[in-house]
């Protein structure tokens, strides 16, 4: 017997587009995959989920959040709420590689568009 | 290899410094990720509570081709219970901590999860060390 897993996989730039999100750094790696989504604000939050492939979603716009994401292999984030990233935040983030974008929706608003789009739950 | 940082309480733009170091370091000399994501969220978890709940401190670091030892020391209040301390959900982080995302009394308990081996110590008044180990 056979059995076949079916992952769901969603193109950034796709996040890009039903989050209405612009690209503040790893614009060159909009075809990289996510397939899961987790939203928090809450940074100690983030750093027990324990998932490969995984989307940020956060209202917690610090310098703290791209360590954050970093550390737990998270390679994209996105802002909600209209949060704007600083300037040191992008460096931090284009020095690691991450994929960070900024979307004006609530942070309710833009899990729905994902989870619409068939972006999959941790947990 | 014997590497050492530096950790300022209180200062949370420079919280991360040691973590992306080392994060660096185990990349360079080719530790399976996984391994690599469990020392660093474990060393990141250890350095944010130097900086949201101590003075100073230091991060020592020591990699052989089996094992990364770390051992996060500093001066600061140190922990009266150290099984409370541990227990999920629990945390006297402050207003300021919470602001920037942390204080919901997972750290310490992630910290364990994440390490194979883990040694915590303390002396109210004086400071806090926090010793674990990863097997490669
Ligand atoms: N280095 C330290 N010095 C003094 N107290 C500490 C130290 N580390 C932890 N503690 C105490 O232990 C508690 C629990 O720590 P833990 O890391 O689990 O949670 P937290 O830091 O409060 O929140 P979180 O880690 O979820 O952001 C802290 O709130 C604090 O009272
Ligand atoms: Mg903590």
């Amino acid at each position: 017997m056979v059995t076949v897993l079916y992952l769901f996989i969603m193109k950034l730039k796709k996040v890009v587009e039903l989050l209405n999100a612009k690209v503040i750094t790893g614009g060159n790696r909009l075809e990289d995959e996510v397939s899961f989504g987790f939203a928090s604000d809450l940074l100690s939050d983030v750093l027990t989920v324990d998932s490969e492939n995984l989307l940020l979603i956060t209202g917690m716009a610090n310098l703290q959040a791209i360590r954050t994401a970093d550390m737990a292999e998270i390679s994209c984030v996105v802002f909600v709420r209209d949060k704007k990233m600083t300037p040191e935040m992008a460096e931090l983030a284009s020095e690691n590689g991450l994929v960070t974008i900024e979307s004006a929706f609530s942070m309710f608003l833009a899990i729905a568009a994902l989870h619409d789009g068939g972006l999959k739950p941790v947990y | 290899m014997l590497f050492k940082y530096e950790v300022e309480g209180g200062n949370f733009s420079k919280a991360g410094f040691a973590s992306g170091e080392i994060k660096k370091i185990l990349k360079q000399i080719n530790i399976d990720a996984k391994i690599i994501r469990r020392v660093v969220v474990a060393l990141y978890e250890g350095e944010v509570n130097v900086v949201a709940h101590a003075v100073r401190g230091t991060v020592v670091a020591d990699i052989d081709d089996k094992q990364i030892y770390i051992r996060i020391e500093d001066e600061g209040p140190g922990i009266k219970d150290i099984a409370l301390a541990m227990k999920e959900g629990y945390s006297t982080a402050s207003e300021k901590v919470r602001e920037m995302g942390f204080g919901a009394g997972m750290g310490l308990a992630n910290i364990k999860k994440n390490a194979d081996w883990l040694n915590l110590s303390s002396k109210v008044g004086e400071g806090t060390v926090l010793e674990m180990k990863t097997f490669f």
